[in-house]
């Protein structure tokens, strides 16, 4: 129930975004989101409502501490 | 590079596996607070794979299955209102008073329309302009401010045939008389992702500072969820217990500020009952008087009879982590997701559903 997903805006009108995820197309209210996103960003998106945009550093900075924490070679 | 494959990965998947594996040396019990984190863990088959020291449980973090029976008893009375009732599909077949159901009521005759969202629930009652239309609102903090924003629509547009059942219920609440409650046994919590990233981090540091339990903010992809673990584990060893946020990529640490506005902004804190855990302080979400005139439950006063959880169904038990599913003498038996008993079996994110499923 409380499953959120991560999706791509293609396209914002006022407070509506089009999202999509392969190939799945949805329309999303952007009332709550506290950033505003623009075209290609990621947003979790939840019943209808973005929730916040996903923030691809913090994403990458994670991938390497996990690398790095496991003596892994970061080759990306 | 596309971040939500990486987060996947098996080779990254299996090292921190290996990392686990050497470190939980001793029992150790980490409670889930998220169904999405419950199916997530079978479905990745994370569940198989940790060691036997390691004991996953699922705590109260299915919104369905945490709904009282009381709860249950009111909406069921409002489908014999002649209402035009929108719900989320996972209520239609939670068992209430007598094995009754929303399913059996619409068969019945009454009007009950599964929605995706509160949003369409609105939309619903614009284009019923006839009919008095009541979104069925279970949820906690990460549904709540899609209800809230909702509500601040039809209130700015005066639309007068829309109303909300709240049923909102809390989590850092819930949380707290867990790590209360003496008789269970929690070494650490993984902490739902898409709740902190509306509350944040701060709502959590109780655990830590008054019940030394360790709690991490967790996504969904199986390199999170190991991950998580893998530092519950090693706070544990370090007897340093600490509320650490581990999706960063999606968790501000002061969670998403607006969405918490529009909430205050129509919802204040009250107390909730829920399955299993009973009444506690503050764990719900009421409307607040401004929006009096779309509370449910002050326009249609549902009755919310004092009635029993279903005869022998042990969902109380489960929620709290003091059960398996499996432990449970009509798992299988007398309950199956065709045929449930209690809502841990009904909802896809109740763990017994979840144990059902993928454990066979
Ligand atoms: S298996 Fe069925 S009866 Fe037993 S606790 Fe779960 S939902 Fe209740």
């Amino acid at each position: 129930m409380c499953l959120a997903i991560p999706m791509e805006i293609t396209f914002i009108e006022g407070n509506v975004a089009q999202v999509e995820i392969g190939g799945v197309k949805n329309r999303v209210r952007l009332d709550i989101i506290d950033e505003s996103p623009v075209v290609g960003d990621f947003v979790i998106v939840h019943a209808g409502f973005a929730l916040r945009r996903i923030n691809r550093e913090e994403g990458l900075e994670t991938l390497k501490l996990f690398q790095e924490g496991l003596g892994l070679e970061l080759n990306k | 590079m596309n971040l939500i494959n990486e987060f996947k990965d098996p080779a990254l998947c299996r090292h921190i596996l290996e990392q686990i594996q050497a470190e939980a040396r001793t029992p150790f019990r980490v409670m889930e607070v998220c169904g999405t984190h419950t199916v997530a863990i079978f479905q990745s088959g994370i569940k198989s794979l940790l060691p036997e020291n390691l004991t996953h449980i699922s705590g109260p973090g299915c919104p369905v299955c945490v709904t009282s029976d009381q709860e249950v008893g009111a909406f069921l009375n409002l489908a014999g209102k002649n209402l035009l009732l929108a719900t989320f599909g996972d209520l239609m077949r939670v068992p209430g008073p007598g094995g009754h159901s929303l399913k059996a009521a619409q068969a019945e005759g009454a009007r009950i329309q599964v929605v995706y969202s509160a949003f369409d629930a609105l939309q619903l009652a614009l284009s019923n302009p006839r009919d008095k239309v009541v979104f069925l609102a279970v949820g906690f903090e990460t549904t709540a401010p899609t209800v809230a924003a909702t509500l601040k629509i039809a209130r700015e547009q005066s639309v007068s045939n829309f109303f909300v059942l709240s049923m909102h219920k809390l989590v850092p609440p819930a949380l707290a008389a867990l790590a209360a409650d003496r008789d269970i046994q929690v070494n650490g919590l993984l902490l739902p992702g898409h709740v902190s990233a509306i509350i944040g981090v701060e709502p959590y540091s109780f655990l830590s500072r008054e019940f030394n339990i360790s709690g991490v903010i967790t996504g969904f992809e199986p390199l999170d969820m190991l991950q998580s673990i893998l530092i519950l584990l090693r706070l544990s060893k370090q007897k340093q217990p600490k509320v650490v946020n581990n999706y960063k990529r999606v968790v501000a640490d002061q969670g998403n500020p607006r969405a918490l506005a529009v909430m205050q902004e129509v919802f204040i804190p009250g107390d909730a009952l829920w399955r299993g855990l009973g009444n506690i302080p503050v764990s719900g979400l009421k409307l607040r008087k401004e929006y009096n005139q779309f509370d449910a439950w002050q326009v249609f006063d549902p009755k919310a009879p004092d009635i029993q959880m279903p005869p022998g169904c042990k969902c109380g038990q489960v929620l709290k982590g003091q059960i398996l599913p499996h432990e449970c003498p009509l798992f299988r038996v007398g309950c199956t997701p065709a045929s449930p008993v209690g809502p841990c079996m009904v909802s896809t994110e109740g763990s017994c559903a979840a144990f059902f499923k993928y454990s066979l």
